[in-house]
């Protein structure tokens, strides 16, 4: 009954997405006051409605309904009761779901905080949101139902998948999605302000929050999902250019552009055409990314031979969202016209530059990530772009983007100054520069590309002090704290968020460089030396807990002959899907530096030898630790007193002076 | 005119969209090489574990062996590989393995890591070779005979069917 009950719950919800996809958008176009009225009761219905189904997808896993398809193929008696929860979006059809849950979300939270905005667009934006929840929804009911039964039911399900067996499961994909589907809001806003003609500093205003919390949670959930593959995959990578890592990171490239451009937008009304352009990239990615990871047609064609309408029906959707929202730019955007004018040295330069060089990475890794799949179709069959490819292109384009996040804050809007500038930044570059020489000697090998590295990333945390620092020093209160409050927050997000790129860049090149490890067998007693480090094989413990039986190397780490800790990597071997043991891997995370041992195969030499791998990660914390900085910072933004939506008419008028103060 | 760069957007995604489209329905064949039948080119190059030792096409005249492509930035090639490491166990065929636009360290790494069923790995660091034999991308791998002749080629990773059906038979009857 259950599962019927989630079905029926999204067959409403169809219907109630067509009323909201298509009334408020004729009333809009009509001035039927009536017809827009309908979109805010339609969207808080949809919502209601997606999650009593998901609720139901829950209940039948908690209740091991094992006559659900989806549940018996993704979960077992055994399986723990987070585990359950999460096997919701262990598979194809509930990770639809939980697509559709998010949509709905955004939808359900834009009818709350959208009372500050006019009726019509309202109306446009809960309708264009609409129209890709009929997509989603009849995607999800025609070709992936997660509520499909299976008649007998099977004793036992087939379980989840081990590698998915971990907390990061549990976090990862509602994060990632809640970014993705995040940017359907700002592409919402886009096509709504092309259908009505209206592209104006408001309009950049009202979309720049939702820009940011969805860019937010996309850095944190790509940071949770690197920082999974750090301790599961066993072999201490963080990023691997894979073609499913590729499609979260395009939308957050382009995600990225946008909100500078919306920026850009809000300040000064330029850039219009393009921050729309770039709000349909944005989310045109994101789908063009569950395309890719869902239909198959990447990684196996095979994969998705058994059911081709599903690839067929993504791709038609995805041609008319994309092609639709392109189609309607070409119509309508050359009469918004372009915005205003400005000096080839200015900020608007700088953010353009900023622009062209991510949606030209965006573009790299999409050309990397379908190389493959364009030779296929031209008949010269399957390739494997790999991660030489992405380095060598990804690294030269980024590099001039990072050396203007120094300047750009800095340069006023509409015409700046170069000398000026390059007054107030000379101590930050030759502080910068020195130390990044210099730096690399005292971390024992010197390298050109160690100090290049840092270079960038010092000079980017020095330029962003030089600019908190100015304008800090003319604020007419006293004591820092009082200083830093009385900027805004929007400001000092910026700000955050460029300190943490200059963090993560730390962390990529120190680990890049000075990383070290070694593989070796180990019998009981043995020990492998790395650096002042030093690893003691004490052996295997063997076990079970909860639905795994594992494996658990115990290993005495000193350094200088002091004992400091023993670490404990696993190997765990699922009782019901017998497949590859899955790794576990121990690590000893410190602010400097992660100490990692995994353990590979069982050597054959001896009963108690293993292979043994240990690596030594410099500041390879560094790496989440940035991103995560930048998340804070996208918070930080948001939580700018300009967004609050009870905002007095005094603020309004406050307003100029504040962008005064920030082009100063 | 000036109103023709906004259908910019639009008209390449027409295009992508041709080739997911076109994606959707592919199967993974393999081409034909024009070098099947063809002497196997010329190449003379060091031996990734050792760079004092060369290996040369003419050194491998009078036996059957396998030419292997691989890198250790392919990801394909972590999925073929375990087929290879079963397969030089059986000690049919001497494989070699050529290190398509690699390094030495991350290659030795990686070999130390997921097991050598090569008798050698050729080095090929800037491709050149490998651009000779055609390679379209990694992993790929040709059955080259006696005579110095390519008498198969396999493009993608070898699957123990692929292996089964085509290799063995056919490895059987150049050694008959």
């Amino acid at each position: 009954m259950i599962a019927e009950l989630g079905s029926f719950s999204l067959m409403v919800a169809l219907a109630v997405a067509l009323v909201q996809g298509i009334l408020p958008i004729v009333g809009a176009a009509r001035g039927n006051a009536a017809w827009m009225r309908l979109a805010r009761p339609a969207a808080r219905a949809l919502f209601v409605l997606v999650v009593v189904a998901a609720a139901c997808l829950v209940i039948s896993f908690l209740r091991d309904d094992f006559s659900v398809v989806y549940v018996a193929t993704n979960s077992t008696r055994a399986l723990p009761l987070r585990y359950k929860v999460a096997a919701f979006w262990g598979g194809h059809e509930g990770s639809m779901l939980l697509w559709l849950l998010i949509l709905s979300f955004w939808m359900f939270a834009v009818s709350l905080f959208s009372r500050h905005l006019p009726q019509e667009m309202v109306a446009r934006i809960l309708g264009v949101m609409g129209l890709i929840a009929v997509g989603f929804l009849l995607f999800i009911l025609l070709t992936s139902s997660p509520f499909e039964r299976l008649i007998p039911a099977p004793e036992e399900g087939r379980d989840l998948n081990p590698l998915l067996q971990d907390p990061g499961m549990v976090a990862h994909p509602p994060m990632l999605y809640m970014g993705y589907v995040g940017f359907s809001v700002a592409f919402a806003f886009a096509i709504a302000a092309l259908l009505g003609g209206n592209l104006d500093a408001t309009w950049a205003r009202w979309s720049r929050p939702w820009t940011t919390v969805a860019w937010s949670f996309l850095t944190l959930g790509i940071c949770l999902g690197s920082a999974w593959a750090y301790y599961t995959l066993g072999w201490g990578g963080w990023w691997f250019w894979d073609p499913v890592e590729n499609a979260s990171f395009m939308p957050w490239l382009a995600g990225t552009a946008l909100m500078h451009s919306l920026a850009v937008t809000e300040k000064r009304g330029g850039f219009k055409v393009w921050t729309v352009l770039l709000a349909i990239f944005a989310f045109s990615l994101s789908l063009l990314g569950t395309f890719l990871v869902r239909s198959g047609v990447l990684t196996s064609v095979h994969a998705f031979a058994n059911d081709p309408r599903r690839g067929v029906f993504i791709l038609l959707f995805l041609s008319i969202v994309i092609g639709g929202s392109l189609a309607l730019y070409a119509w309508r955007a050359p009469k918004v016209g372009l915005g205003e004018r400005f000096e080839l040295i200015s900020r608007e330069t700088m953010l353009l530059t900023n622009n062209v060089l991510f949606l030209s990475a965006a573009g790299a890794v999409l050309l990397g990530t379908l190389y493959p799949l364009f030779l296929d179709a031209l008949g010269l069959s399957k390739i494997s772009v790999g991660p030489p490819y992405f380095d060598v292109v990804f690294v030269p384009l980024m590099t001039p983007g990072l050396f203007l996040m120094g300047i750009g804050p800095l340069a006023r809007w509409k015409q700046a100054n170069l000398p000026e500038i390059g007054i107030r930044l000379k101590w930050a570059f030759g502080v910068s520069l020195i130390t990044a020489l210099l730096l690399p000697l005292a971390l024992g090998r010197w390298s050109g590309l160690a100090a290049f590295g840092l270079w960038l990333a010092l000079w980017i945390f020095a330029a962003t002090m030089v600019n908190l620092w100015s304008r800090l020093r003319p604020l007419p209160v006293s004591g820092l704290a009082a200083r830093l409050r009385a900027l805004p927050l929007g400001y000092l997000g910026m700000l955050t968020a460029h300190v943490g790129v200059a963090v993560f860049i730390t962390g990529v090149t120190l680990v890049k460089t000075y990383e070290s490890e070694k593989d070796v067998q180990m019998d009981i007693g043995d020990t492998v030396t790395m650096g002042p480090y030093t690893f003691k094989f004490n052996g295997v413990t063997n076990g079970a807990r909860e639905n795994y039986l594992y494996a658990r190397g115990a290993f005495e780490v000193s350094r200088n002959g002091h004992v400091l800790t023993t670490m404990s990597p696993e190997k765990h071997q699922f009782v019901v899907s017998k497949g590859e043991p899955s790794t576990v891997a121990a690590i000893n995370r410190g602010f400097t530096r992660d100490l990692y041992v995994a353990l590979g195969e069982q050597d054959g030499s001896s009963p108690t030898a293993w292979v043994v791998r240990v690596y030594y990660k410099p500041f390879v914390d560094w790496i989440w630790g940035g991103c995560l900085v930048m998340a804070i910072g996208g918070v930080l933004a948001l939580s700018d007193r300009r967004y609050r939506f009870a905002r007095s008419t005094s603020r309004d008028v406050a307003e100029p002076t504040l962008s005064a103060t920030a082009a100063a | 005119m000036r109103y023709l760069r906004y259908l910019i957007p639009l008209a390449a995604f027409v295009v992508l969209t041709g080739f997911l489209m076109k994606g959707l329905w592919m199967d993974p064949h393999t081409v034909p090489s024009p070098l099947i039948d063809k002497p196997a080119p010329e190449f003379r190059l060091t031996q990734v574990a050792d760079p004092g030792k060369s290996i040369g096409r003419d050194d491998m005249l009078g036996k059957v062996w396998l030419l292997n492509v691989w890198a250790s930035w392919c990801v394909s090639c972590r999925e073929e590989h375990p087929v290879l490491v079963e397969f030089a166990k059986t000690g049919m065929v001497p494989i070699y393995g050529l290190d398509y636009k690699d390094t030495r360290d991350e290659a030795l790494k990686w070999l130390e890591r997921l097991g050598n069923p090569y008798q050698a790995s050729l080095f090929d660091p800037d491709g050149r070779v490998g651009i000779d034999y055609g390679v379209y991308g990694v992993p790929e791998t040709y059955v080259i005979d006696r005579t110095g002749t390519i008498r198969y080629k396999q493009i993608g990773p070898i699957t123990p069917e692929i292996l089964h059906d085509k290799i063995v038979p056919l490895l059987r009857k150049l050694n008959a």
